[in-house]
């Protein structure tokens, strides 16, 4: 356990952390670029004339079709994005771009475009996508024995369904792309993305140019949290064919308001079910159907759905289990990665069911979740065994006894029954997150080290920092692995230029993979040192060896100081064609309990406390771990209770900036806020023993939402309770009213 | 109601008009800024960016998320010097002529951290480190404010993080000691020089800041401009909308609009003071005012927005209209043609419309005493504070039982009812409402929170 502050802490609070845009000044004579936005949702482009912005002074040109040399097309997995689209899939589109010497002359010249259209009917909900049968992609099915028969069969039955709203990343630094002509006829572009080689990939596609002469660098990013997975690509390559057809620099950077109406979200769910359950809570069958809205175009829509797919059963043995996923396709923003990849809305379906069964059958809601764990030697509905399952009861014991939360349930009930119009509601809810890209092949990785003759050290690895603290972590592991302090280590902004072919960085894997592959690099430079130190050190007489007279004499014995490292994740694989394998290294476990009060008049709500026990194997920073779990808890806390997406008729985003969509802020963070690790948690295999933790914490905001309800249970006087996602005061309101009406 | 303000008759007076310039001057970070050919509406963002100033970022454009913070030195009512953290990209650059701003990179010197970088960066206050800036100089003015020795802890709440989930932020807060002795806090010990007169004139657009009442008429009489005050609205419009101005008045050196006067009859606030400086000036403010302050906005925005301004927007959405209705006060107006009060509820005539007419200027609220028995202020929204209302409520009860209630989010136009009992409060508020739907709140919610927040008033 170790409190090593962030590497950039000290920049960031001074202002000297430098993050793409920047660099802005640095570029003398760069331009600016602004987009032609479609006004409809669906449309046909019928005309479109740029001869009016050119006339605006201080436009330099424009960017349409018939400026790209290559393919004009920025889709990751599937060509389905065109940069110059003649049918516009959703509202806010850009059409064509205006280049020009100041952004306000980009943007005035871009509203002097004239464009025709022939507007189409807009699918602008997953209902109307049911309903057309607009589908990405569906039905992904994974299947355990006979669910239908089971929920037959079994003595209780519910069915329901539930629908959850999407999020916005609301990243502080939006999409930013500076993109330049490099001294040697290249392209360099500067990218606030998590997959430099990925927006490489589609820099070289777009120009059609070989990915040798692109080279993509991420000096840092503020914050990403999966929304720069592979939405940084348009803007980049928007950027660089600027750069490619007047060889100036040329900046790309959405403003908040055009960031959000243009790039993706977390995907909105719509979940049906039918559950058959024992007296006693215990699931017996389940039936799951998950519609995603995948928006416009498909991005990374089918994996995000398998990953809800994959955790639909949480922390619990469902024996029967069939649960069946779409993509829907809408004429709204390409939803993609966010924290967590589709996890979370698959956990939260199961612990909405299991709340319903535990209200249902008058049982106490912890009760019913704790009878559904998973046991010690339990496979998954997909064919892999539950790895340290029994940790999922040992997190719960152990955080039940350290939050107090038999007594609070009963000092909660004594308030609830002196109280008419404030009601309180305590919840605990488990994790259990599966780590690793569910795309085997993104399950590697790239180092490299090199060693100065002044001892000093640069670490090069294919991850991006965006705030996670990876930089930090891969810092400590090439210092502990060299022998030396952490100032020796500088860790390079990320470049393609010195790790080909990377992963992004997501899927909380970013330590996991490119610390393993920098201590694979630092382990070959040790093993070559070695010797030379010995010798030195016998020399020495008992004395120690200064590094840099081992670096020295190893340089002048010609023994090579750097290295290359690369890791790749041992026995992983999945087959989507029967859904059944082994796709994650291990499951990161974890639980909170948390308490909220909720007004009767108005639904208006606040967390009173939150306890939190997370498994983190053996941490590289307890520091930097702690604040992933505090942010990721809160990040879910806002997409679960106040951060709401709404799209008018016409398939316009209408909340769509700062003042109209509502993070946490200083009031939200809760008042009583513990935060435990798991002891005795090493995790073999992974790198020092430490456990991934970007994304898990997310999930553990369900018991926000869980205590929420039982709040407005207490209004009531029994029953289910159903609550939409987000639970804003409107729709806690709204079920607050439903639960007294019931008799 | 009618009468009760003052009818002070317009005196022309002879004023020297001040010279058309093409730059002014500022002081950033200790240096003096000459500044020329920059449009009018650039803001002071932007500018200290493109001077390499890049600590302060933009987050959202529309004073939402404290990322753009920087320090402006000013006069608190007291006459005491102070550090106002204010949102950088809603000041028009030419507001700050003559003044002093600070960036989080001048508190820094030689390598030394300042306290609050120091505990920010010991707390593990940073993760992606965007908004760091903006929290660092939010607290910093926080640490350096004088009065109550008590540190407001929602004096952060006008900064966004997205990372932390802020409780490593709140330690680093609450670490922090008394501002400690050096150049920051010797600064203050000197006075604030008045601001001047500023004609300032660039190829896109006018920006002038006259320094008295006659002088901003004048500038306001050939119809082709817009008074602004603190730019906390209008920037948004600005930034956001793309919308320009031909010439913008500032009303911020205005000394007859930023009178303070808490007389027997009745407390009179000039339009042009802002919410902090009221704050500071109102000391004896009723509960319900001090209830509601903190709901209006975050201190980013207090340090600039003004009453005034807030009024004379006249969005159904305001958090002062409701307040200030249920308070029954009046505004006074003033024009050449002399001055004229109206009660608020007279005020707005509409969607974003108010009976200012050409020529006029909202010049000071009156709130008549004795105050309202009780009163209380309520507000919902999605997040508890520094939100735009689903609905906002202010209800006072009179002293013969007769109630009032302002309200906003229930109609194109904040709306005040009056009724002699709360029975008929609530039967009127059901018989008349109609609110609509939107990304607020649906039209039946609204509805029932209005009125709730009369049976919450009640219980």
């Amino acid at each position: 356990m170790s409190g090593f502050p962030h590497e950039s802490a000290v920049a960031h609070a001074t202002g000297a952390a430098l993050y793409t845009d920047d660099l802005l000044n640095r570029f003398p004579g760069i331009l600016h670029a602004w987009p032609v936005l479609s006004p409809h949702a669906h449309a046909l482009v019928t005309g479109l004339d740029v001869a009016a912005a050119i006339a605006v002074p201080g436009v330099v040109t424009t960017l349409t079709a018939s400026d790209v040399p290559g393919e004009g097309d920025s889709g990751a997995n599937k060509r389905d994005e065109p940069l110059f689209p003649s049918e516009v899939t959703y509202h806010s589109q850009p059409i064509a771009w205006v280049l020009a010497d100041t952004l306000e002359a980009a943007r005035l010249g871009a509203a002097q475009v004239s464009v025709q259209y022939k507007p189409l009917s807009a699918i602008l909900s997953i209902h109307d996508a049911i309903e057309a049968e607009s589908f990405h992609s569906g039905p992904f099915r994974i299947r355990r024995g006979d669910a239908a028969l089971e929920v037959a069969n079994s003595p209780h039955r519910l069915s329901g369904q539930l629908e959850i709203g999407g999020q916005e990343h609301f990243y502080l630094e939006t999409q930013c792309a500076i993109s330049r002509m490099d001294d040697a006829g290249g392209i360099l572009v500067h990218s606030s993305t998590q997959h430099p080689s990925e927006t490489q990939e589609v820099v070289a596609r777009v120009l059609g140019i070989p990915r040798h002469l692109i080279t993509v660098e991420c000096l840092r990013m503020g914050g990403a949290f999966g929304g720069k997975e592979v939405q940084a690509n348009p803007w980049a390559a928007v950027a660089a064919l600027g750069t490619w057809k007047t060889e100036r620099p040329v900046r790309v950077r959405l403003p908040r308001v055009l960031d959000m109406a243009l790039t993706g979200k977390r995907h909105p769910f719509y979940g049906r079910f039918n559950a058959g359950f024992d007296t006693d809570g215990r699931l017996r069958g389940l039936e799951l159907s998950m519609y995603s809205d995948g928006g416009w175009s498909l991005d990374l829509s089918d994996p995000v759905l398998w990953r809800a797919l994959f955790h639909c059963d949480n922390a619990y043995l469902i024996p029967a289990l069939d649960a069946a996923g779409w993509v829907c396709k809408t004429n709204k923003t390409s939803q993609t990665a966010f924290r967590g990849f589709g996890g979370p809305q698959g956990m939260i379906a199961v612990e909405d069911i299991l709340d319903r069964i535990a209200r249902h059958l008058d049982l106490s809601p912890h009760a019913v979740r704790e009878r559904n764990f998973y046991r010690e030697g339990d496979v998954t509905h997909y064919g892999q065994p539950v790895k340290d399952a029994s940790r999922i009861a040992r997190i719960w014991q152990e955080l039940k006894e350290s939050s107090d939360y038999e007594a609070r349930l009963q000092s909660v009930a004594q308030f609830n029954s002196t109280h008419k119009h404030l009601k309180r509601g305590i919840a605990i809810t488990p994790v259990k997150f599966g780590i690793s890209f569910t795309a085997t092949f993104f399950n590697q990785a790239g180092a490299l080290v090199l060693i100065y003759r002044d001892g000093s050290v640069q670490v090069n690895h294919g991850g991006t920092e965006m705030g996670q603290g990876l930089h930090t972590k891969i810092r400590r592991i090439a210092a502990e692995s060299l022998g030396l302090p952490l100032d020796a280590i500088r860790v390079m902004p990320t470049s393609t230029a010195k790790i080909p072919n990377t992963s992004p960085t997501a899927a909380s894997a970013g330590t996991d993979l490119n610390g393993a592959a920098v201590l694979d690099a630092c382990k070959q430079i040790q093993a070559r040192l070695a010797p030379v130190a010995a010798g030195l050190l016998e020399r020495a007489e008992g004395r120690s060896v200064p590094f840099v007279d081992v670096v020295e004499a190893a340089y002048r014995q010609r023994i090579q100081l750097f290295a290359h490292g690369y890791y790749r994740t041992p026995e992983i694989h999945f087959d989507p064609k029967t859904a059944t394998g082994k796709p994650f290294h291990y499951f990161a476990y974890g639980a909170a309990v948390s308490e909220v009060e909720v007004d009767g008049f108005t639904g208006e709500n606040r967390t009173l406390r939150v306890d939190i026990l997370q498994d983190t194997g053996d941490s590289v920073s307890t520091l930097v771990d702690r604040g992933q779990i505090e942010g990721g808890f809160v990040q879910g806390l806002g997409w679960l209770t106040l951060e709401e997406l709404v799209w008018d008729d016409k398939g316009k985003l209408a909340t769509a900036g700062a003042s109209t969509y509502k993070l946490p802020s200083w009031p939200e963070m809760p008042p009583v806020f513990n935060v435990g690790f798991l002891q005795r948690a090493t995790e073999p295999g992974v790198i020092f023993g430490s456990k991934a933790v970007g994304e898990p914490p997310l999930m553990l905001a369900i018991s926000v939402r869980e205590a929420i309800r039982a709040a407005i249970a207490a209004f009531g006087k029994g029953g289910v309770i159903t609550l939409d996602s987000p639970a804003t005061p409107e729709r806690i309101y709204w079920a607050i009213e439903r639960a007294r009406s019931v008799a | 109601m009618r009468g009760k303000c003052g009818n002070s008759k317009f005196t022309i007076v002879k004023f020297i008009m001040a010279v058309t310039s093409t730059d002014f001057r500022f002081s950033l970070n200790g240096r003096t800024m000459q500044v020329r050919d920059v449009p009018a509406q650039f803001t002071l963002l932007d500018y200290a960016r493109s001077r390499g100033f890049t600590g302060a970022k933009e987050g959202c454009a529309e004073g939402e998320c404290g990322a753009c913070a920087m320090l402006l030195v000013c006069d608190d009512p007291v006459s005491r010097t102070t550090y106002q953290a204010v949102n950088s990209c809603l000041v028009p650059l030419p507001s700050v002529a003559d003044r002093e701003v600070f960036t989080v990179e001048s508190l820094a010197e030689n390598g030394v951290l300042s306290e609050v970088q120091t505990a920010m960066s010991a707390a593990g206050g940073s993760q992606c480190g965007y908004c760091t800036p903006g929290f660092v100089v939010s607290m910093f003015a926080e640490q350096y404010r004088s009065g109550p020795a008590t540190r407001d802890v929602h004096s952060l709440g006008g900064n966004l993080c997205r990372c932390t989930g802020y409780r490593p932020i709140h330690d680093a807060f609450l670490s922090l000691g008394p501002a400690p002795a050096g150049r920051f806090k010797e600064r203050l010990s000197r006075p604030v020089p008045a601001l001047a007169p500023l004609r300032y004139a660039s190829m896109e657009g006018r920006f002038s800041r006259p320094v008295s009442l006659d002088e901003a008429l004048q500038l306001a009489a050939d119809g082709n401009s817009r008074f602004v005050a603190g730019n906390t609205d209008l920037g948004v419009v600005t930034n956001l909308r793309g919308e320009r101005f031909h010439h913008l008045i500032s009303l911020e050196a205005v000394p007859e609009l930023r009178e303070f006067n808490d007389g027997p009859e009745a407390v009179e606030i000039g339009a042009a003071l802002t919410l902090t400086e009221i704050s500071e000036l109102w000391r004896d403010a009723p509960s319900v005012f001090r209830e509601w302050l903190p709901l209006f906005a975050s201190v980013l925005i207090r340090n600039r927005a003004t009453l005034g301004g807030n009024l004379a927007t006249a969005s159904p959405i305001g958090d002062s209209a409701p307040l200030l209705l249920a308070l029954n006060a009046e505004v006074q107006i003033a024009s050449f043609a002399g001055e004229r009060c109206l009660p608020l509820a007279e005020f707005f005539t509409g969607y974003r419309m108010t009976a200012l007419r050409p020529g006029e200027v909202l010049r000071s609220i009156r709130i008549p005493k004795p105050f309202p028995e009780s009163a209380r202020f309520f507000k919902v929204a999605k997040r508890s504070m520094d939100d735009i209302s689903t609905v906002a409520a202010a209800i006072a009860v009179l002293c013969d039982s007769h109630v009032r209630m302002g309200l906003g989010g229930v109609a194109a136009t904040p709306v005040v009812f009056e009724a002699p009992d709360r029975n008929a409060l609530q039967e009127l508020l059901r018989t008349t409402l109609k609110p609509m739907s939107d990304h607020r709140g649906s039209a039946a919610y609204r509805l029932a929170l209005a009125q709730n927040l009369l049976a919450r008033f009640e219980s």
